[in-house]
């Protein structure tokens, strides 16, 4: 299975995202963002960091990238498509996902291991976790808090969209505690804690993580041998 | 994206005003604004007899900043030389192989399997409290050009913060602004932060601190040194554009001390000589560099940091073998109307300059583009031995480029034992009253645990990301920030980076091996080969003989420590003038440790994490109170001399920690440093929320100290490890093997108290709920600072 990794200019964690991939069985394939080329790749990985600097707002200028046209495209083809942090704003400027990300209530940058629930596990990155499952993962953001208006937060709790919700204490002034969601298809999912970061014995809080890139692999498997 | 040569990115100004060398030459008599750009008589008088005619408007400009005190280096050079002196001697007696020393951007060091890894640590001070967010933040990214230069990707970095008292009015604007600063800067480029330091103390109240680190990792083939050879070579200047931001940064603020204002504060008036930082650029800018080295077509890089254009042009040139000639109406500006001298003052950041054949030029251009880095190609390596700048085709600067760059003004300054250190050094803290009973001592260590200096950094280090790239294993609160380097192996290096300035103002020369001796140890203890060092060397006015000698000390003690331990100082810096009207800093000497290990692995943390293991305390405690954290949380007292000094104990504690680490002997060690034994204690509990049962009669006895000594002196080469039952015959056989002093004081447990909630209980002293410890720890900088 071949998962891309886009590189925007900015983008931080893009090496980070590769190497989840990697771990995970998968080969990982780097998409530069002038490029409209996807190098015909199962899934794509929107990855961390600070897309041209996220001057105007958190991933507003990456939505316009040439690379941005041909994964929307692919998204509404059914192709997963997995935003971290930046990569989740990034899908929200694009109306790939609802909502938006807002600068954290405190007014911080705030880096540290995240304690999270896993609200459903019929997504195509997170098949792999046991429903309800309490994960640890490291959460790294300033501009981190998901807000929508009301009929959109109840909709996306009753068909089932909230993904991830934070555990032990808001970080960042979340609207109901949601950390990710997912489009309706479960196949577009975006999350503000980063779980590349949790995916290897020794270099972060846990192991935790790797589970949302097996989770994709494991779904295209199942669908190559069905 | 590069600009068009012909018709330059600027418009066209009026030549009429501009200062020519032939103007120079004919007009001797015209008054120059040599005192405002901080240059005395004397210097000028030296440019005049170096040019042999009055210096034109740019190279008085050129002259001013690189003979400024933080480019020259006029008052330190003659004490720097020891660090120089001292290297064959610290090479001699450890295992570094030095790939390039001081002099270059950063120093590089050999770590094995083909691998180097240069590091440098440098001061924006001035900046940083004139314009904190900015100045801290441009500090990180001046670090990091250096690291880039050299051919390196940089993996890490590190800050030393030191900020005046945390119950002063002006503190939390600088505190705000740095730690912000740090943070949006380290954090938007993509590189971990894995350590460093917080202090406050009044001493630094109109001079704050601000001490980055960079590390970065490359193979040896990828080792480049600036330098402008090759005649004919094209030099292009590439990253942002120009502007009128940091202009006499290094000279008007970095080289003279703040005045005080009416209302007591002091600088803000220098604010337009602070640059601004966009760490986006600098983060395109790694990447192109990191492929412009990779396609092999650059012979060099040079970057611009202090003193901008004045600074890389002097330096690329001096170190060539000819000469350079620069168009300067070439550069690409952010501001048409500034003049040429404006242009080679400016420090606008996020810009470097190359070296590159006629032949790759192409090559060179293609990459700059793809990554949107607008260059400019502005003139070429000649033959003349002079560095020749035009403006729209007149010579505004024609001079020999070492007496910009390297030879400038190079002075003794007197220097003298301030005469009020005898008083300080007699007034001892081991005289000081101690408490009498188990609940005076347990109410110190409450009132210790939460005090400014000793408290949880959490409120700084999570403003700061220390999981990008990957690769990082350890980060603070640990001893010291642990990266891998090759993912393949595992090779990867260990950095602290350690000062006391309370320390050193007792005695400089100690309190510079003080330093190294803690940063050392932090290395040691995570299971590292300690290596190398860099420094930056923070003290009061040069013009000032007390801080003066206070400065020649501590050159001298850590000179003569790096030789003791093996490890050379491989590169670092200098800043003076950290006095406001007549008060100095405490002379604050920060030195980092680079160690390495062949399998991160392999490294040992410092928190215990499972129960059931045997405490030991290793090394020796005596009754050394005064610099401590002790003295200065009880009694508000500084006085008396620093504990003493042992580097071969230092040597000999990393040594077993090293063996114990290569043979899995130990679970978790932790350095004894400030707050003493007590800190150290609370802190392995409080990492992972196990707690521990600790008795002190047998160290008590053995050292023949009290319970105050016991739990809060400051003596050097000490660590806590948590060993396995398993392994603790192997443990004390290796420690009995090697002669390392040890003493069992106690055993991890998670569930001792009330509920099954872990407690510290320290016989004598009390029982600690380790959730009320953790409160105490947590709650100090939330509360001070929101």
């Amino acid at each position: 299975m071949r998962v891309g990794v886009v590189t925007f200019p900015g983008s931080l964690d893009d090496g980070d995202a590769a190497r989840a991939v990697r771990l995970a069985g998968a080969e990982p394939v780097r998409l530069w963002h002038a490029d409209t080329d996807l190098h015909g790749v199962d899934a794509v990985v929107l990855p961390g960091g600070f897309s041209y600097g996220d001057y105007l707002r958190a991933g507003a200028i990456a939505r316009f990238a040439p690379v941005m046209t041909s994964v929307v495209e692919a998204a509404r083809g059914g192709t997963p498509v997995l935003g971290i942090c930046n990569g989740f704003q990034v899908l929200c400027e694009s109306h790939l996902l609802p909502g938006a990300l807002v600068r954290n209530d405190h007014q911080k940058f705030l880096c540290r291991d995240q304690r999270l629930r896993v609200e459903s596990t019929t997504t195509a990155w997170t098949s792999g976790f046991e429903p309800g499952a309490e994960v640890v993962v490291p959460l790294k953001n300033g501009e981190g808090g998901f807000v929508a208006d009301e009929a959109t937060l109840d909709m996306l709790e009753g068909e089932g969209r909230v993904v991830f919700r934070y555990l032990g204490g808001n970080p960042n002034g979340s609207r109901r505690d949601i950390a990710g969601i997912s489009d309706a298809t479960g196949r577009v999912v975006g999350l503000m804690p980063h779980p590349e970061h949790a995916v290897e014995r020794g270099y972060g809080p846990t192991t935790d993580g790797l589970t949302i890139f097996t989770s994709v692999v494991a779904g295209a498997l199942a669908g190559v041998l069905a | 994206m590069s600009v068009d040569s012909t018709t330059g990115s600027t418009p066209a100004v009026g030549t009429s005003r501009v200062d020519t060398v032939t103007a120079a030459a004919a007009t001797p008599e015209v008054e120059q604004p040599w005192a405002d750009l901080g240059l005395r008589a004397e210097e000028y008088d030296r440019i005049r007899d170096i040019l042999g005619r009055r210096p034109t408007s740019a190279e008085l400009a050129m002259y001013s900043v690189m003979w400024s005190e933080h480019c020259s280096y006029k008052s330190s050079k003659v004490h720097l030389r020891r660090f120089g002196d001292a290297t064959p001697a610290a090479l001699a007696n450890g295992s570094t192989t030095m790939l390039a020393g001081i002099g270059e951007n950063a120093g590089v060091v050999d770590i094995g399997d083909g691998w180097a890894v240069t590091f440098k640590a440098e001061s924006h001070n001035h900046p940083s409290y004139v314009e904190p967010y900015q100045g801290a933040a441009t500090g990180v990214g001046g670090i990091i050009r250096d690291i880039i230069a050299m051919g390196a990707r940089p993996v890490a970095v590190m800050d030393s913060l030191r900020f005046g008292a945390v119950d002063h009015p002006d503190t939390g604007r600088v505190v705000h602004g740095v730690v912000a600063g740090v943070g949006g800067y380290g954090n938007c480029i993509g590189l971990p932060n894995i350590g460093g330091e917080v202090y406050f103390d009044p001493s630094y109240q109109g001079n704050p601190l601000v001490n980055a680190l960079c590390v970065g990792a490359l193979r040896h083939e990828d080792l480049h040194l600036a330098n402008a050879t090759g005649l004919g070579n094209v030099i292009v200047l590439f990253g942002a554009r120009t502007g009128g931001d940091g202009i006499g940064g290094v000279s008007v603020l970095a080289s003279e001390t703040f005045d005080v204002n009416a209302d007591g504060t002091a600088g803000p008036s220098k604010r337009p000589a602070v640059q601004v930082g966009d760490p986006f650029r600098e983060k395109l800018l790694i990447e192109c560099c990191l492929e412009l080295f990779h396609a092999g077509v650059v012979e060099g890089i040079q970057d611009l940091g202090g003193a901008g254009l004045s600074c890389a042009t002097s330096e690329l040139a001096s170190a060539g073998d000819g000469g350079m000639r620069v168009a300067l109406e070439k550069v690409p500006l952010r501001d048409p109307s500034l003049r040429p001298e404006e242009i080679l003052m400016s420090e606008s950041q996020e810009r470097m300059m190359a070296v590159v054949r006629p032949d790759r030029l192409e090559e060179f251009l293609a990459i700059t583009d793809r990554w949107e880095v607008e260059s400019a190609v502005l003139g070429e390596v000649t033959d003349t031995g002079r560095l020749e700048i035009t403006w729209h085709g007149e010579t505004v600067v024609d001079v020999p480029p070492r007496t910009v760059a390297h030879e400038g003004p190079v002075y003794e300054r007197p220097y003298a034992r301030p005469d009020w250190l005898d008083a300080r050094q007699a007034d001892r803290a081991e005289d000081l009253p101690r408490a009498q009973d188990g609940a005076g001592l347990r109410g110190q260590l409450l009132q210790m645990l939460a005090s400014p200096n000793l408290c949880s950094r959490a409120w700084v280090t999570d403003q700061y990301d220390r999981y990008v790239l990957g690769n990082t294993a350890m980060a603070t609160p640990d001893d010291a920030g642990i990266v891998r380097i090759d993912e393949r192996t595992g090779r990867g290096v260990a950095l602290a980076l350690d000062g006391n300035g309370r320390f050193a103002a007792l005695d400089p020369y100690l309190g510079a091996q003080l330093a190294l001796s803690e940063a050392y140890r932090n290395v040691g203890v995570s299971g590292a080969v300690p290596i190398a060092v860099t420094d930056c060397l923070n003290a009061g006015s040069p013009e000032e003989p007390g801080a003066m000698w206070q400065f020649a000390e501590v050159v001298r003690g850590l000179a003569d420590a790096t030789v003791e331990l093996g490890t050379p100082v491989t590169g670092g810096n200098v800043s003076f003038y950290n006095s406001t009207g007549d008060t100095a800093i405490h002379p604050t000497p920060v030195v980092g440790v680079l160690g390495v290990l062949d399998d991160v692995d392999r490294r040992i943390p410092s928190g215990w994490s499972a129960a059931g293991q045997a405490l030991y305390l290793l090394g020796t405690t005596r009754d050394e109170l005064s610099g401590s954290a002790w003295a200065e949380v009880v009694h508000d007292h500084l006085g008396g001399l620093p504990p003493r000094v042992d580097l071969d104990a230092e040597r000999l504690l990393a040594a077993v920690m090293l063996a114990a680490s290569r043979d899995g002997l130990v679970d978790a060690a932790h350095d004894v440093s400030d707050g003493g034994l007590a800190q150290a204690l609370v802190e392995g509990c409080l990492r992972h929320g196990v707690g521990a049962r600790v008795w002190l009669e047998g160290l008590c006895q053995r050292d023949g100290v009290d319970l105050t000594a016991a739990l809060f002196a400051e003596s050097v080469a000490r660590a806590v490890v948590a060993v396995p039952r398993s392994e603790e015959i192997r443990f004390t056989d290796v420690a009995t093997a090697r002669g390392l002093t040890h003493v069992r004081i106690g055993v991890t447990d998670d569930a001792g108290g009330p509920g099954g909630r872990p407690e510290l209980e320290i016989t004598d002293v009390g029982t600690f709920d380790l959730a009320d410890l953790r409160t105490a720890h947590e709650a100090t900088l939330p509360r001070i600072f929101g």
